[in-house]
């Protein structure tokens, strides 16, 4: 993805996007991580007890908490690659926005359940 | 009047935390639109755009203890395992769920999504939070930043809605019930 290309659309503006950019593509990384581990953990015994972080809580506990350390990863990973740049935000967008709605859509059993 | 520990903070989880959050959700997306439109009679609020960045965090700090909460706190209460030869299930509800073909769909739907679906909740409305803080009084210079938070946004309020609803119906149908009584009211 050709990011780091200088956009003009956001005008008059002070602060560049890049921060901005960083945070909803992560967003949006985060929360296919969690629908992406949920389906490992259902289809494989193996990767289940990997999960298993905290035993009441059981596999969840693992899924959530390496989703959640993905997420911060790539958000800081992103936002010191971009944070003094304008990068191109429709198409930032239109991935974050892509991998939230797969994520809905994957995490919803019956259609988890099709891998 | 009385209520258990467990009943208790199924009620702080779902009533506390999570309705709250749903109730904010609505008020986030009319000050987002007022702090970010173009229109030029909003601007002059005073301390408004600080007051959105404050907004958004208070949401990001609900949405947490909402999942933080369920997932460590009332989850294990739901999924604990019957002794073999239980005949009653009422202490286990995801047991009590699964016994019945007319409940089993609320656990293999319902809490199946319900569980993963509620993370993306804290996510979302920490990344806007950042945003509205980030970029305050220069959001409006930013359209698509702007869009981008509401996508996320509405988003956040439909997964928070799935597992609100799917809470409710599971504890309608299995209540996660049980440890301390506390007393409440006493009776004459």
């Amino acid at each position: 993805m050709n990011a780091q290309s200088t956009i003009p659309q956001d005008n008059h503006s002070a602060i560049p996007n890049g921060s901005g950019a960083a945070a909803i593509l992560s967003a949006g990384v985060g929360s296919f991580a969690v629908a992406l581990f949920a389906i490992a953990a259902d289809k494989s015994a193996f990767v289940k007890d990997l999960f298993v972080f905290y035993k009441p809580t059981g596999a969840l506990s693992g899924e959530t908490t390496v989703a959640i350390l993905l997420w911060l990863a790539a958000w800081v990973i992103l936002n010191w690659r971009w944070r003094k740049l304008n990068v191109s935000l429709p198409r930032v967008n239109l991935i974050a926005l892509v991998l939230l709605g797969l994520s809905l859509l994957l995490t919803f059993p019956p259609v988890g359940d099709l891998f | 009047m009385e209520i258990t520990t467990r009943s208790l903070w199924t009620l702080v989880h779902g009533m506390g935390f999570g309705a709250l959050y749903l109730l904010a959700c609505s008020g986030a997306i009319v000050l987002l639109y007022l702090r970010t439109s173009t229109d030029g009679q909003t601007h002059a609020l005073p301390g408004g755009d600080r007051f959105l960045g404050l907004y958004l965090t208070a949401m990001a700090a609900l949405a947490w203890l909402t999942v933080l909460s369920g997932t460590y706190i009332i989850y294990p209460w739901y999924r604990a395992a019957a002794p073999a030869g239980a005949t009653n299930l009422a202490p286990y509800p995801r047991a009590l769920l699964l016994s019945h073909p007319a409940t089993r769909q609320w656990h293999l739907i319902g809490m199946e999504w319900k569980e993963h679906v509620a993370w993306f909740v804290p996510i979302a409305i920490t990344m806007a939070a950042f945003i509205a803080i980030r970029y305050a009084r220069d959001l409006r210079n930013h359209p698509q930043l702007r869009n981008a938070l509401y996508g996320f946004v509405i988003t956040s309020l439909f997964a928070a809605g799935v597992a609100g609803f799917f809470g409710a119906m599971l504890n309608k149908n299995a209540p996660v019930d049980g440890g301390q009584t506390i007393q409440l009211v006493h009776g004459e």
